[in-house]
């Protein structure tokens, strides 16, 4: 193992011990926790709405959040070092349940997620989305940055193999932001702009060779994509109806528990991926507006923390984490607004639904240990 | 720490900071994207999409108005909407559909076509919306299953309106039916005033009336969901109940003259002078009306079409006959107008009539003729020559004038659709159509309404009429008040035109001579006779095949379809008419003796029996 670097002094003056007492106690960055906060209300309003005033779906949102808060209390407490250690292991523990999902794996939603762990059904996809960051924070932070090729190639191996595997589940979208993650570490690490230019021609390149790899309601999708009026009953209806339901909010929208595609049942998954349509019909391009601040809000914090780690490890971490949030919300906000295709993403920490608001939060866990634990670091 | 290490670890603080920088200007960058796609929804196109939204939820379900109804002039009912129940399932309120079926069966008469097509039209309708499994329920089966009902949970009765004739063939020709609209139709029809209404008026008066009787479509706007089911009215504008109408008819009155005419067909007209109302309008043989409204079967329907009797065809308006003897009260009136002739001149009528410088024999019906005969006696005994030698006076121009003044040749303009204009030949009328000369025999024959001349039954009572009020000329009319539901009323007006009369006496002499053919001795309608009231009349003979020059007429051994038509005009009472009838019996042999018995029925009735309703006695 590589000693812990020595934290440089310009990291010195920001002492977070002498924030709050409390919030310091249990490692927990109050601007960051403030934005979470605030942006889960906003997402129970509109749940409200969404869920047809169906008071019972909020409180079971307000559990998994209390849950998802409590993950990520916990794993604030766990100080970067020890991530980093647990970060292999992790990863390996991961990529085996990977492969017992595929051969052993539980058919839910037509597709082969959950891992039946006999008290608790377990996404082991989910868990990658930290494994994989992690693990490639670890790899790269062994060595000096920017990595050498063969440290590149490596990590490369080390993304693509679980991507490969998720997708084959399949789960198009949670691969991608798996990928995406251990890219965003990649591209964190300095690698240069002439090999990340090359990626993108070399993307660009592949794009038709992933076109025989895809499923045909992936496919589909893609087609709907470009052109949604040419099935406009079927997989074209939920691009068309959220379209609307966007269109018709105006600079204003029609007002809380007023929205019509909604109420109607016009917009389909209107509590889960297209709550978005929901708050742009109710509260019009100001509500968007006030959500998308929260949303900047939160990635920025999340950067700078990233910034202010005291070792590589965090750096790139926090980095990559934050980043996988502001993919969250594109991709979804991307397909809700007719941007992007239909890819199976939620809106974070909005959208009805618990497995991706644990992982989110244990990810904003770590974001808290990585910038509440350097203090305690020796120097 | 070598001093290396904590160079490296600046390095890479740097570069991690220039790398977040970057990350932050991307993300905003892609922000900025998302928001100008909202901006693009949600501000340029949101007019768009507010109407898109708009047309999603809201729905406009047509609500179809109630038909008006059609009552005589005693007010008894001629077309009216009878409710006709049908059993309906709602396959989202049914636990076990087939079990609910068999038990269905158990009380109500169900067919296999029943359940084939309830199956057929649940594949196409929404689990909310209800079935029929079977239609036209009868009274005993709607009791019957309104005792079991509460076993049948999600099984119901619903009521809707169905056209009702009740009078059936009496009125068939007048009243004419309603039936599914056709394409033809929709591409004439306001199809927005029809939103919801699956019938029309075919013929008659349904057809006539159609605009007043439909009424106004009502509309409700509703709020519906993704599957269509209807969360709440927003707006609901009721239909407006189309106008019933009342007629110058008599129920009564046309369903005896229909019996009257027996067995056989043809056509009875009966007007009121005063008014131009009609009173009665036949054409035998009718036909159910009911039978079309809920969609004939080709069969039924063909037989109808094909049989020699045409039942279909209304013969009061569109059955054109030569009038016969009917003609001469006119034409003698139009040699007394022309002073072609006077009411008291004699002529000889040696029982033929020839042409200066010709061969060819114009006879009389009377073989050895009526001897010295003037205007009253050839009225009252239909002598034939006094005509021809009077057509001959006066010659097909004059005729042909005077007799258009009393709507021969035209169409009355009754309120009727289909109405035929008959023929009132002339000069000019000839030379158009068959581009040829007239010739001096076509007047001959026109002088006892035979050759060219063609008339309708309905123009032949409205000449009657014209001829019993002296030349007030008034156009038929069906309809005497339409009445809507707030019962504000419209009285139908009748148009009328004066005849310019030159002498007073000239009416008053052919109506004293018409008096004869019933009063006199020798009249041709003498069996007809009454002493309660006074009857001028005429009786016609149409022939329908001309006999040879040298050949006689026997009506024995003439086939009943190559036999004579016969008919009969008259009005009364002849001081103040109250009536004017026209008959005509297809085939019927001597009008006297058949078309004259039907007439006294229809005048008997409407002057005797019926005692309201009447125009009053003049002041």
């Amino acid at each position: 193992m590589i000693p812990h670097s020595a934290p440089s002094r310009e990291f010195t003056q920001s002492n977070p011990v002498k924030q709050s007492g409390i919030l310091a106690g249990l490692h927990l960055d109050l601007p960051l926790l403030s934005g979470l906060i605030l942006l889960c209300s906003f997402g129970l309003i509109v749940l409200y709405s969404a869920s047809n005033q169906s008071m019972p779906q909020v409180e079971r949102q307000l559990i998994r959040l209390g849950l998802a808060f409590t993950v990520m209390v916990i794993v604030a407490q766990i100080p970067p070092q020890q991530l980093r250690y647990w970060s292999p292991w992790l990863f390996s523990i991961g990529i085996l349940m990977l492969i017992a999902v595929l051969i052993f794996g539980h058919i839910g939603k037509g597709a082969q997620r959950w891992l039946d762990l006999g008290f608790f059904r377990f996404q082991p996809s989910e868990l990658m989305k930290l494994a994989v960051p992690m693990m490639i924070a670890w790899f790269l932070s062994e060595a000096r940055l920017p990595p050498d090729w063969r440290r590149l190639l490596i990590a490369s191996l080390l993304i693509i193999a679980p991507v490969l595997m998720i997708a084959k589940q399949p789960d198009l979208g949670t691969s991608l932001l798996v990928a995406s993650a251990g890219i965003f570490v990649l591209f964190l690490s300095g690698v240069r702009w002439r090999l990340i230019g090359s990626f993108i021609a070399l993307i660009a390149a592949l794009a038709p060779a992933l076109w025989y790899l895809m499923r045909d309601y992936q496919r589909q999708r893609v087609l709907t994509f470009l052109n949604p009026e040419s099935d406009p009953l079927g997989a074209g209806y939920h691009i068309i109806q959220s379209k609307i339901a966007i269109g018709s909010g105006g600079m204003y929208g029609k007002g809380w528990l007023n929205g019509t595609q909604s109420h109607l049942d016009f917009l389909p998954e209107s509590s889960t991926d297209f709550i978005f349509a929901v708050l742009a019909e109710e509260f019009g391009l100001a509500g968007i507006l006030i959500l998308l601040a929260i949303y900047l809000f939160i990635i920025l914090r999340g950067l700078y923390i990233a910034t202010q780690a005291h070792d590589t490890y965090g750096r790139l971490l926090g980095g990559a984490l934050t980043l996988v949030v502001f993919v969250y919300l594109f991709v979804n906000t991307g397909m809700v607004t007719g941007l992007l295709p239909v890819v199976g993403v939620p809106l974070p920490l909005v959208s009805y639904g618990g497995t991706s608001l644990v992982t989110l939060m244990a990810g904003f866990g770590i974001l808290m240990s990585i910038h509440t634990h350097r203090k305690l670091l020796p120097t | 720490m070598p001093e290396s290490s904590i160079k490296d670890h600046i390095q890479e603080s740097r570069t991690l900071t220039h790398r977040a920088i970057v990350s932050a200007f991307i993300v905003m960058i892609l922000l900025i994207t998302l928001v100008l796609r909202l901006i693009h929804l949600q501000i340029t196109n949101h007019d768009h999409f507010t109407t898109l939204s708009h047309e999603n939820r809201v729905k406009l379900v047509p609500l179809p108005p109630t038909r008006g109804l059609i009552y005589d002039r005693n007010g008894v009912i001629l077309a009216q909407n009878l409710p006709t129940h049908s059993l309906e399932i709602t396959p989202e309120q049914v636990k076990d559909i087939d079990k609910t079926l068999t038990g269905l069966a158990q009380i109500i008469h169900i067919t296999k076509d029943d359940l084939k097509r309830f199956q057929r039209l649940r594949k196409q309708k929404r689990r909310f919306d209800s079935i029929p499994i079977k239609v036209h329920l009868s009274e005993k089966e709607v009791a019957r299953f309104a005792v079991n009902r509460h076993l049948f949970p999600g099984v119901d009765i619903q009521a809707r309106l169905r056209r009702n004739y009740p009078q059936g063939e009496a009125t068939a020709h007048v009243v004419g039916y309603v039936a599914r609209i056709n394409q033809k139709e929709l591409g004439i029809i306001n199809t927005s005033n029809y939103a919801g209404t699956s019938h029309i008026g075919k013929t008659g008066l349904e057809k006539t009336y159609e605009g007043i009787l439909h009424g106004k479509v009502g509309m409700q706007q509703v709020e519906v969901n993704a599957l269509g089911r209807v969360i709440r009215v927003l707006e609901n504008q009721p239909p407006v109940p189309g106008k019933d109408i009342y007629l110058h008819i008599d129920a009564k009155l046309q369903a005896i003259a229909t019996q009257a005419f027996g067995n056989k067909n043809g056509a009875a007209v009966a007007i009121d002078p005063k008014t131009g109302g009609v009173l009665a309008l036949i054409s035998k043989p009718g036909f159910d009306p009911n039978l079309f409204v809920e969609g004939i079967s080709s069969a039924a329907y063909n037989a109808l079409q094909k049989s020699d009797n045409n039942p279909l065809f209304d013969r009061a308006l569109r059955g054109q006959y030569p009038p016969g003897s009917t003609a001469k009260p006119f034409i003698g009136l139009a040699g007394l107008e022309t002073d072609t002739i006077t009411f008291k001149k004699k002529k000889f009528c040696p029982g033929f009539y020839q042409l200066p410088k010709h061969e060819h024999k114009y006879r009389d019906w009377k073989k050895y003729g009526h001897g010295l005969t003037d205007m009253k006696k050839s009225i009252e005994q239909s002598c034939d020559v006094y005509y021809y030698n009077l057509a001959h006076d006066m010659g097909i121009n004059k005729m042909s004038k005077f007799l258009s003044q009393f709507g021969f040749g035209e169409k009355t303009m009754i309120d009727l659709t289909g109405e035929l204009r008959g023929l009132l030949p002339s000069r000019e009328w000839k030379k158009e159509t068959r581009n040829t000369a007239w010739y001096p025999g076509e007047t001959i024959i026109m002088g006892i309404g035979q050759g060219y001349f063609l008339t309708t039954p309905l123009q032949l009572a409205n000449a009657t009429a014209t001829l019993a009020s002296k030349g007030m000329h008034k156009t038929p009319q069906i309809v005497k008040r339409i009445t809507s539901q707030s019962k504000d009323e419209t009285a139908i007006q009748t148009k009328s035109a004066q005849i310019p009369i030159i002498k007073q006496k000239n009416w008053d002499d052919m109506i004293f001579a018409m008096a004869q053919v019933v009063q006199g001795m020798r009249g041709t309608a003498r069996h007809i006779r009454t002493k309660k009231y006074q009857i001028a009349a005429k009786t016609g003979t149409a022939q329908v095949f001309t006999v040879k020059q040298d050949e006689e007429y026997d009506e024995e051994t003439v086939s009943e379809k190559m036999r004579d038509h016969a008919l009969f005009i008259a009005f009364a009472p002849i001081k103040n008419p109250q009536i004017a009838v026209a008959v005509v019996v297809e085939h019927g042999g001597h009008g006297g003796s058949v078309a004259a018995p039907i007439a006294r029925t229809i005048m008997d009735h409407y002057l005797l029996n019926s005692s309201t309703n009447k125009s009053p006695e003049p002041q």
